[in-house]
């Protein structure tokens, strides 16, 4: 051994060793560096779910009762149904050519047109909620006008309270697709990213624990994912009022399962596949069923009652079904069992496979 | 075929051993019955074409491909049994890997430093590798030669006992080489033993203290590069052409003073090896005037370990 440095040697030993951190922790620090340095990575795990919040908070902001808009077909007696509909009230009476009719009732801007005549015509869309109800509402009012008595006056209730508006019902969606998306893409894409680059084999080749590498992961994303959370919670409560009615131990706790979830998913997509192309397509592919079947944007009871069973399994759908429950319905932890059982069982299960599957070089 | 040490050496001398080990990857067979030794305090360097099995032997040798056949022994231990404690004593540096772009040079060092039980502080490793002054740029912002320092670096961090290169030249200017030379030169004077492959002849020239040729996946030649040059037996070597249309047959050259051996590139060009230039070329000007065939071209170099494996294999190192 050679005594160049200026300790001897034992003293240098013991000096050489605190200089070592823990691994994990360096590990984790790493993986977190990288993340955040990647500018597109920060855009889609913090801008985009804002901005979509932003976006559809608008486009579906509750607006108080709107009128109801009827098309009138310009020909002999369209006054008469016009002056008819103007009186009952909340309607909004858009003439129309002839010629036009069909183009309106295609494109939205009348869901219903009537044709003037005896009996008048209703011209709708059956297969249209918004076009059924404007039908239904022109019935009245035109039937009214016609001398028809009501048979009695129902008390009306309409409901203004906060959290049953869409936004509120859309926030918790939002948060569970954006929990998939960043476990699937941070862990996914950050392994492969390792592999193809051949970092993965020189990280095998030092005397590295792999849990620890595989763990720091798993960390790293547990720091992203509660920034995440609370940018996401947080601008929905500020601007849009969505309260969490339920306890926020609660929502964080979901959102940490959901986050191990997706990400032992992301490790199984991503235990084989060498290039990111190829991960890509493989995330998208899991991915893509659960964003149309797992109701992030409209309700999977949308969906033929023969498939919620299959729905209801998915991750997304449990965990975007807990979430709701936490913070629209205001329940506890107690209420989501049965979700948090199909969460573990996803993340363990894939976790445990992707130990069998995963390929160092 | 030259073996370099013909004494006995005792065990805890030798850094790596390894018998008969063989590798296929399906129909191909990268490495067919290899028999190495490396010595405790060795640089040895094995040469040879791409894909004449280099990196499946190194790769073997560092535990991260399993042989199909045979033994390796590796500072004692084996890999199979042994393979943790292994690793904490081996510095390795492989052919293909690229760091994380945007982690600083010593963010990289920092986490490799973790894994090792013991090693030199990141800031002593930086002044190793003279990278004191990239200290908090971004790997991607390194250049190639800067790159490769910062992965020996890697390699050191654990103060191995045993260092494995693969090819850590290549695509090096010379400056960067050089640079690069002088970090495992130091590596060396502090006891280090090293296993290096490359195909630059001048690298193994500088560094090695024995190389070994491999072809096709077996070792052809083995020995100091002095001893290998002068197997040979013939120091030198004279590279001429004849113009077009001028047929002289091979054999007449042997003839000629000091020839030991030689070799024709193509209808015009031959190379002749000579352990006595002095005398081969005069004499070779003569026998060409003689025949009226006018020289086209002529030089002369001192034979190096390329000659050697052209001589061995009929074929250049380098264009495979």
């Amino acid at each position: 051994m050679n005594e160049s440095g200026p300790l001897p040697t034992v003293a240098r030993r013991r000096f050489y060793r605190r200089e070592g951190g823990n691994p994990l922790v360096e590990l984790t620090l790493s993986r977190f560096r990288e993340f955040v340095r990647e500018p597109e990575a920060v855009f889609w795990v913090f801008a985009f779910p804002v901005i979509m919040t932003c976006a559809l908070g608008i486009a579906f902001r509750s607006r108080g009762a709107e009128p109801v808009i009827a098309g009138v077909v310009e020909q002999p007696g369209a006054d008469e149904i016009a002056a008819a509909l103007e009186k009952s009230g909340g309607f909004k009476v858009r003439r129309l050519p002839p010629a036009e009719v069909d183009r309106a009732l295609r494109d939205g801007r009348a869901p219903v047109v009537i044709v003037p005549g005896t009996p008048p015509t209703y011209r709708y869309d059956e297969a249209r909620a918004e076009s059924q109800v404007a039908r239904l509402a022109v019935d009245a009012a035109l039937q009214r006008a016609a001398g028809r008595p009501d048979a009695f006056a129902p008390v009306q209730e309409p409901i203004r309270t906060v959290g049953s508006r869409y936004i509120d019902w859309l926030v918790p969606g939002l948060l569970g697709m954006n929990i998939m998306g960043t476990g699937l893409w941070g862990v996914g894409f950050a392994i492969v990213n390792a592999r193809a680059k051949k970092l993965l084999k020189r990280l095998v080749a030092t005397p590295m624990a792999k849990s620890d590498y595989l763990l720091s992961l798993v960390l790293s994303r547990m720091a992203t994912l509660s920034i995440e959370v609370i940018v996401i919670i947080g601008f929905a409560w500020i601007f849009f009022d969505v309260a969490v009615h339920g306890p926020l131990w609660a929502l964080a706790l979901l959102a940490i399962l959901g986050a191990l979830s997706f990400g032992g998913l992301g490790l199984l997509v991503a235990s084989r596949a060498k290039t990111i192309e190829a991960v890509s397509g493989l995330m998208n592919l899991v991915m893509l069923p659960m964003w149309v079947l797992s109701g992030v944007f409209f309700a999977s009871t949308n969906f033929p009652e023969a498939m919620q069973p299959f729905i209801h399994v998915l991750p997304l759908s449990a965990l975007n079904d807990s979430l709701r429950i936490i913070v629209n319905e205001g329940r506890g932890i107690d209420a989501v069992l049965p979700q948090a059982g199909i969460l573990a069982a996803w993340g363990g299960i894939s976790f445990v496979l992707s130990l069998k599957l995963f390929r160092w070089q | 075929m030259y073996h370099g040490y013909n004494r006995a050496v005792s065990s805890s001398q030798v850094a790596l051993s390894c018998i008969g080990v063989v590798k296929r990857y399906g129909s191909v067979t990268a490495v067919n019955g290899l028999d190495l030794k490396v010595l405790r305090g060795e640089c040895f360097g094995l040469l040879g074409p791409n894909g004449a099995g280099k990196t499946t032997t190194i790769e073997i040798l560092e535990g991260l491909l399993a042989a199909d056949a045979g033994e390796v022994e590796v500072l004692g231990q084996r890999w199979d049994r042994d393979a943790t404690a292994l690793r904490s004593r081996l510095g390795i540096q492989l052919q293909e890997t690229q760091l994380a772009d945007k982690l600083t040079v010593a963010e990289t060092l920092r986490v490799f430093r973790s894994f090792y039980p013991r090693g030199p502080s990141v800031d002593v490793l930086l002044d190793t590798v003279e990278l004191g002054s990239k200290r908090d740029a971004w790997v991607k912002n390194l250049s190639g030669g800067q790159k490769q320092r910062l992965s020996v670096a890697c390699a050191l961090v654990g103060e191995p006992e045993l260092l494995f290169l693969d090819e850590p030249t290549t695509g090096l200017d010379p400056q960067s080489r050089r640079q690069l030379w002088e970090v495992l030169e130091r590596f060396r004077g502090n006891g280090g033993t090293i296993l290096i492959t490359t195909h630059y002849m001048d690298e193994a020239h500088e560094l090695c203290d024995r190389v070994g040729i491999m072809d096709q996946g077996k070792l052809i030649a083995l020995g100091t590069p002095r001893e290998l040059v002068a197997s040979l037996g013939a120091e030198h070597v004279v590279e001429f052409a004849v113009a077009e249309g001028v047929r002289i047959d091979d054999q007449l050259f042997t003839a000629l003073p000091g020839v030991r051996d030689v070799r024709r590139d193509d209808a015009a060009h031959l190379h002749l090896s000579t352990s006595e230039l002095h005398l081969t070329v005069p004499a070779l000007l003569d026998f060409l005037r003689a025949r009226d065939a006018a020289l086209s071209q002529l030089g002369t170099h001192s034979a190096t370990l390329e000659d050697v494996f052209v001589t061995l294999t009929g074929r250049q190192l380098r264009d495979e």
